[in-house]
């Protein structure tokens, strides 16, 4: 077991290499030249000159890229362009305000989609089963926006439950903060609630097929207990996998909810970098991206691989 | 007797096809069991016996539904009862042990957690009691380590070892009824007899009442008193265990009788050599990893000859059909075919050399493309080792169904509107398509019911004659070996252990091995089991029963 987890994770490490040169190759080949983003496009060719060789754009890109990486394993992201101060100022309060959204979401999301599909399971067919589907597939089926405005409509405008806006900021206690994001929260939970629900029923249902289900039931086991206790351990590999997927896309995939909701994230960071072409905040946020994807994989295919006793537990 | 405790009368069983349609499975079954008596339940596949014993537990698969009758046990008709009812006797007062205890048990769960689940949900004990229970069980059951035993997963015990465990776990809650669903079917022969001799054991010290569903009458004439012929969901007849065995009333009986009497005498006649040598393995090695299947495996086989391949699961019979085929690099050795040396794979091999061996496997189902015609299936190796036009393909195609015995309309069909019988018969006009010279098949009739086996083996016998083919015939069965094979080789942990003339191997002086696996095929009467354990018992002596794997280890050393 020991060296298939090792193996799992130098092949996350060299995924990571390997998005690291994306990253870096990506933002290079963009359009167009920083230094005179940043001067404009009246800009002399000197003060265009100064400004490269300020920055260290002589360099051959492979050398610049060695430095970028060598700065960001030490912490040190850089500096904005845009402003001239280090991305790490920038990016610390909004990282922790999209993991602070991010884990409000997972912890009703995740807990909430698995126990709704076993139940689903369980009721198989009924008309328990029915309903989730069709309220969790209506959900799915609206785009996020137009989720987060119907949630303002109704519970901030006409009701006044909670703010409308989710403007948060570093002196806000923790329950302020979590009473401020209860509704982009609920957004993100309703987008990311029906593949984890309807995964977890589909691969319930896969497994109750095999013998030792029906074994089960001649057991004089009740139908809840058998799902629970026989069906849903063999089950783990697939859910894992796509909890983790939903959760890297509640890191990743937030900024339209982020816009709604006027919420300092990372996505917006990102999407507002893109737009001044402030190059080292997009090279920034996209290894953080990219790291929380692989990340999140890695993990599920080590818990896949625990919550298998063919593999956890030697012959 | 008035000690009755399961009565079941005018049973009906449907199914509900696709389509809509009722299909009945079971008809008009009645039946009593009183305690401490073993009711076998016999018959081909679609007989309806596991639907009879699942319904002793008011249990029917998904898609089927107990249409009528009773099924008294203790005097209430168990059908009447609630869901929760139900439930309560499940397990509790009648429990079912299951074909394949591989498949039967959670992979995800140790085997105490599984053994002890019953008595602890009934509420019978509490988990550290069902323990200590379970591992005396484990104890009467002859598993190794008792106290330890159940600590483990289902992969990490053998098979049978395993088949006991669900014993085990059936006899949990002490119930009054276990339904055996062919428990030692997916079992090799040495390893049949612990778990045949465990079973008799516990139902007699029990006095435990069981139903023992198999296909093989010899087994159940070992553990039933009374026995019942099934045929079509219908029952064909019922009687004491001897009168089925030597005075069959039936015809339906007498033929499942013969046909598994017929695997009983040596055939004695002197085989004279065939032709030149066609296939000459020589020290043949394979390995996966680092473990080693096969080792240096010498032997030969001529001109129109059958050798038959025989060993347990493990021995790496199937192994060595996969390296004459070229599917599996050798480790070491050589194959030589026709006198010249073959290339390792089949990419190396020229097509001359793929046509001239071929192969039949074990399941006809997964071995046809179900999207083919039997024309395209059999057409195939005509246009493409040969480049035949149509309209030739199309004639050859149908004299390969007439060869086989089966109508030239078929044609047209596709593998699902055939029987298994008839989907392994078109697997062999497949392979006899490309006219070879050697044909593997590998444990072709070990999916088929015996009567169907036995048309199969005939059939191949036949074909052999006509076209001089030879086989390398891998086989588990001693009895199809007996029937069909001019030379043997009896393998064990992928080493040939004895080969030769069949007259020779299987008569005295034996290799030990040989020996053990010649005694442990049941035979057709009632004190076969206790003959063969007294035998066992005395031979063996001071050192114990020697079976299954144990055995396995002790007569490879000698090798």
């Amino acid at each position: 077991m020991l060296p298939l987890v090792a193996q799992r994770v130098a092949l996350g490490l060299l995924t990571l290499l390997a998005v690291s040169v994306l990253v870096f190759a990506g933002t290079e080949i963009l359009p167009g030249d920083v230094a005179t983003a940043i001067l404009g496009q009246s800009a002399t060719p000197e003060a265009v000159e100064a400004i490269r060789r300020s920055l260290g754009l002589e360099e051959p890109a492979a050398l610049r890229y060695w430095h970028w990486l060598a700065g960001f394993l030490h912490g040190d992201l850089g500096n904005s362009l845009a402003n001239g101060r280090p991305i790490i100022e920038q990016l610390d309060f909004r990282l922790k305000n999209t993991l602070f959204l991010a884990s409000a979401a997972a912890s009703v999301a995740v807990p909430l989609s698995v126990g709704l599909g076993i139940l689903a399971a369980i009721n198989q067919n009924g008309s328990f089963d029915r309903i989730v589907n069709i309220v969790s597939l209506s959900a799915i089926s609206l785009p996020e926006f137009f989720i987060g405005y119907v949630l303002i409509l109704l519970l901030a405008v006409k009701l006044d439950w909670f703010p409308s806006l989710s403007a948060i900021s570093p002196e806000m206690s923790f329950g302020e903060r979590l009473y401020d994001i209860a509704l982009p929260a609920a957004t993100l939970t309703l987008v990311v609630l029906a593949h984890m629900m309807r995964m977890t029923r589909a691969a319930i249902i896969g497994v109750m097929s095999h013998p030792f289900i029906e074994m089960a039931f001649l057991k004089g086991l009740p139908r809840w207990r058998i799902i629970v206790q026989h069906a849903l351990p063999n089950a783990l590999a697939p859910i894992i996998n796509v909890v983790a997927i939903n959760l890297a896309y509640l890191v990743v995939g937030v900024i339209v909810v982020e816009v709604v909701f006027v919420y300092p994230g990372i996505g917006q960071l990102m999407v507002d970098a893109v737009s001044k072409r402030d190059v080292p905040v997009v090279q920034a946020c996209g290894l953080i991206f990219a790291g929380t994807y692989v990340g999140l994989n890695l993990l599920a295919d080590i818990l896949a691989i625990l919550s298998n006793p063919l593999l956890r537990v030697p012959k | 007797m008035t000690d009755e405790i399961l009565r079941i009368t005018d049973l009906r069983i449907a199914a509900r096809t696709e389509e809509g349609e009722e299909k009945i499975l079971v008809q008009g079954i009645d039946l009593t069991l009183h305690r401490g008596e073993v009711l076998g339940l016999i018959g081909e596949s679609g007989a309806g016996k596991s639907t009879i014993g699942l319904a002793a537990l008011a249990y029917a698969r998904p898609g089927c539904t107990i249409i009528g009758g009773e099924i008294r046990y203790a005097g209430t008709d168990i059908r009447t009862l609630s869901r929760r009812e139900r439930r309560r006797l499940r397990g509790r007062r009648i429990a079912y042990v299951a074909q394949s205890a591989a498949a039967s048990f959670n992979p995800a769960k140790s085997l105490y957690r599984q053994v002890c689940e019953m008595p602890v949900r009934h509420g019978l004990m509490s988990y550290a009691e069902a323990k200590k229970a379970a591992a005396q069980l484990f104890a009467e059951l002859d598993l190794p380590s008792p106290e330890t035993f159940g600590e483990r997963y289902p992969h990490q015990v053998s098979g049978g070892q395993l088949q006991r465990a669900m014993v085990a776990m059936a006899m949990s809650c002490r119930p009054d009824i276990l339904v055996f669903d062919e428990p030692t079917t997916a079992l090799d022969v040495t390893t049949q007899i612990e778990v045949l001799a465990a079973i008799r054991k516990l139902v007699r010290d029990h006095r435990t009442a069981g139903l023992y569903i198999s296909h093989d009458l010899a087994v159940v004439a070992q553990v039933a008193q009374r026995i019942m012929v099934l045929r079509h969901g219908r029952m064909v007849e019922l009687g004491e265990a001897a009168q089925i065995l030597h005075e069959p009333r039936e015809e339906y009986t007498r033929r499942l009788v013969s046909v598994r009497a017929a695997a009983a005498p040596p055939a004695e006649a002197a085989v004279a050599e065939r032709g030149e040598r066609l296939l000459e393995l020589n020290a043949l090695g394979a390995a996966y990893g680092r473990l080693r299947v096969l080792k240096d495996v010498t032997f030969s086989v001529r001109r129109g000859e059958t050798v038959a391949v025989v060993g347990e699961s493990g021995s790496g019979k199937s192994t060595l059909a996969r390296v004459v085929c070229g599917l599996r690099e050798p480790a070491g050795g050589s194959v030589r075919f026709r006198g010249e040396l073959l290339p390792p794979t089949l990419s190396l091999r020229s097509r001359d050399q793929l046509r001239r061996i071929q192969m039949i496997y074990q399941m006809p189902d997964m071995a046809l493309n179900p999207r083919q015609r039997v024309s395209e299936i059999l057409g195939r190796p005509l246009s493409f080792y040969f480049g035949w036009p149509r309209a030739k393909v199309t004639a050859r195609v149908e004299a390969l169904l007439r060869m086989i015995d089966l109508p030239v309309e078929f044609a047209a069909r596709r593998p699902g509107e055939l029987s298994g019988g008839q989907k392994q018969r078109l697997c062999i006009a497949r392979a006899l398509a490309a006219e070879p010279d050697l044909v593997i098949c590998d444990e072709v009739t070990s999916a088929l019911d015996p009567l169907v086996a036995e048309e199969i083996l005939k059939l191949l016998g036949r074909l052999r004659d006509e076209t001089g083919v030879a086989y390398l015939f891998i086989t588990h069965d001693l009895g199809t070996v007996r029937r069909i094979a001019d030379r043997v080789a009896v393998m064990l942990q992928g080493a040939v252990v004895a080969e030769g003339p069949l007259a020779q191997v299987f008569s005295p002086p034996y290799h030990p091995y040989t020996e053990a696996l010649l005694a442990s095929v049941p035979e057709m009467r009632l004190d076969w089991l206790d003959d063969t354990l007294r035998r066992r018992a005395g031979r063996q002596g001071a050192e114990g029963p020697v079976i299954g794997a144990a055995a396995a280890d002790r007569f490879a050393l000698g090798t």
